[in-house]
């Protein structure tokens, strides 16, 4: 089942890590946001296969927001 | 007049600097790199000392190497030629600050080649030691070891995860000190040559290596120690010709020792904290300097009164691992009061941004002694008020009501180890 997964900060996408069709372990970092000088990782619950990449770097995105979608 | 310069360089460089060297009788050492065994600088000069493999980076441009080979061939002064580290001002603070004397943590002066080269420094440093990665930061590829038996596994694990980290399994080997404190000093330049000290800030509670809380002067601070940290400070801003405010920071351990770490060379944020025990204004005094005055104050008329404490109020969340919080600030409440100063860059409504840093406003709580000053301080954080971000209001009460804190016990490692919790 495909799972979203949310950044849980409000931030900056500073670093697209991951790439549609990756293999990612659960702890894996997809994205890194950038918040107050900060660079966060946002990380993969689970390990699956990347579905889709819903942000680019540049981009501001709000907490609760999907980033990227498993499969 | 210095009586053995060491030659940073090659080539036509080095052979016409040595030439210069020779002019005023001065004794003269060449460094190589392994591809330059044979070469005419090499035979030129008085001395030679091997810096490492042909790469720039691991020969000419290595500061640590450079350093080493000035130390053990006696070179009191190092003339760079141009190119490689010659305006590196990396490279010009760490012979200054080679020159000065300033104590560093005692460790190799460059990587160790294998396990067995480790223990050896190991063994002279005393155990516990702490591995590092060369090229390494934020932690990764550090390992304490406590003992000798435990330093080859440690080693091979620590090489691994710098090589894959970092892409060199470069690892240095340094004194392990257990739970220092962070003590800086602040010195003041200007350009007439003159430099002081303006004393020194406790600063020791900390998360992610960023200041929470900071005060002056150091609490149970031995005399001698004090004594002994303001004279490297002042005699190391002086070996660099130092201008304006700036701050040499040091470790200091449990049995006293005191260990340079780096020097801001600016305006620190803790600034408050000086100037509430001084009387003095730093950014005037700054500004003074910048603009070709001497300084406004001398050493004899600087005199610390009381006590200050200074803690920051950031956006971020110490339920949450110290997360940013950015948002809208949609209630405010500001203490004031006899002895409290605030510093604050938010109003009511204001928007913390994701743009910029998470400091929201800084507390400064002055007082006859340390006592008074702390329970000032207690008293203004109870009134504070800050809603519609999270922000580190809740960790600063629960540290100013610390009993350790109250006591004066502190050092780098509370927060992380969550001295501070429940």
């Amino acid at each position: 089942m495909a799972e979203e997964i949310k950044a849980h900060i409000t931030g900056v996408v500073f670093q697209v890590t991951a790439k549609v069709g990756d293999k990612v372990a659960a702890g894996d970092p997809v994205i890194v946001l950038e918040s107050m000088k900060m660079e966060i990782p946002v990380e993969a619950p689970r390990a699956g296969a990347v579905k889709e990449i819903r942000v680019r770097e540049g981009q501001t995105v709000q907490e609760g927001e999907t980033v990227v979608v498993l499969e | 007049m210095f009586r053995t310069v060491l030659v940073a360089n090659r080539g036509e460089i080095a052979r016409r600097i040595v030439r210069g060297c020779r002019a005023l009788g001065l004794r003269t050492v060449a460094v190589y790199s392994e591809a330059d065994r044979d070469a005419p600088h090499v035979k030129d000069a008085d001395h030679a000392v091997l810096l490492g493999p042909a790469p720039a980076r691991e020969s000419y441009l290595s500061v640590e190497r450079i350093l080493a080979a000035a130390r053990e061939s006696g070179a009191e002064a190092v003339h760079p030629g141009y190119g490689f580290l010659s305006e590196s001002w990396r490279f010009a603070e760490a012979c200054a600050r080679a020159a000065a004397g300033v104590p560093i943590v005692p460790g190799s002066p460059e990587p160790v080649a294998d396990a067995a080269s480790a223990e050896r420094v190991a063994g002279g440093l005393g155990y516990p030691v702490i591995l590092k990665a060369a090229a390494g930061g934020g932690g990764i590829g550090m390992a304490k070891v406590a003992s000798a038996d435990e330093l080859a596994g440690a080693f091979a694990t620590a090489t691994r995860r710098a090589q894959s980290a970092f892409g060199s399994g470069q690892v240095y080997v340094e004194r392990y000190l257990e739970a220092p404190r962070h003590v800086e000093v602040q010195v003041f330049g200007d350009t007439k040559g003159t430099v002081v000290h303006l004393h020194e800030r406790e600063c020791s509670i900390q998360r992610r290596h960023q200041k929470l809380v900071e005060e002056s002067p150091a609490p149970n601070l031995d005399a001698r120690i004090r004594r002994g940290l303001t004279e490297a400070a002042v005699a190391g801003a002086r070996a660099i010709g130092y201008v304006n405010a700036g701050t040499l920071e040091f470790l200091v351990d449990a049995q006293g020792g005191f260990y340079f770490l780096e020097m801001n060379t600016r305006l620190q944020v803790e600034h408050p904290v000086t100037e509430e025990i001084t009387g003095l204004d730093l950014v005037a005094a700054q500004l003074r300097v910048a603009a070709g005055e001497p300084l406004p104050f001398t050493q004899e008329t600087i005199e610390p009164r009381g006590a200050a404490v200074e803690v920051r109020v950031y956006a971020e969340d110490p339920a949450r691992n110290f997360l940013p919080s950015p948002g809208t600030i949609t209630r405010l409440a500001l203490p004031g009061g006899e002895g409290i100063r605030l510093e604050s860059g938010v109003v009511e409504g204001s928007v913390v941004s994701v743009h910029y840093d998470a400091l929201l406003f800084k507390l400064i709580a002055r007082g006859a002694d340390r006592a008074q000053a702390i329970e000032r301080l207690a008293r203004a954080l109870d009134t504070c008020v800050v809603e519609g971000v999270k922000t580190t209001l809740p960790l600063l009460r629960t540290i100013t009501a610390h009993a350790d804190f109250r006591r004066g016990r502190v050092h780098t490692q509370m927060v992380e180890q969550g001295a501070f919790h429940g």
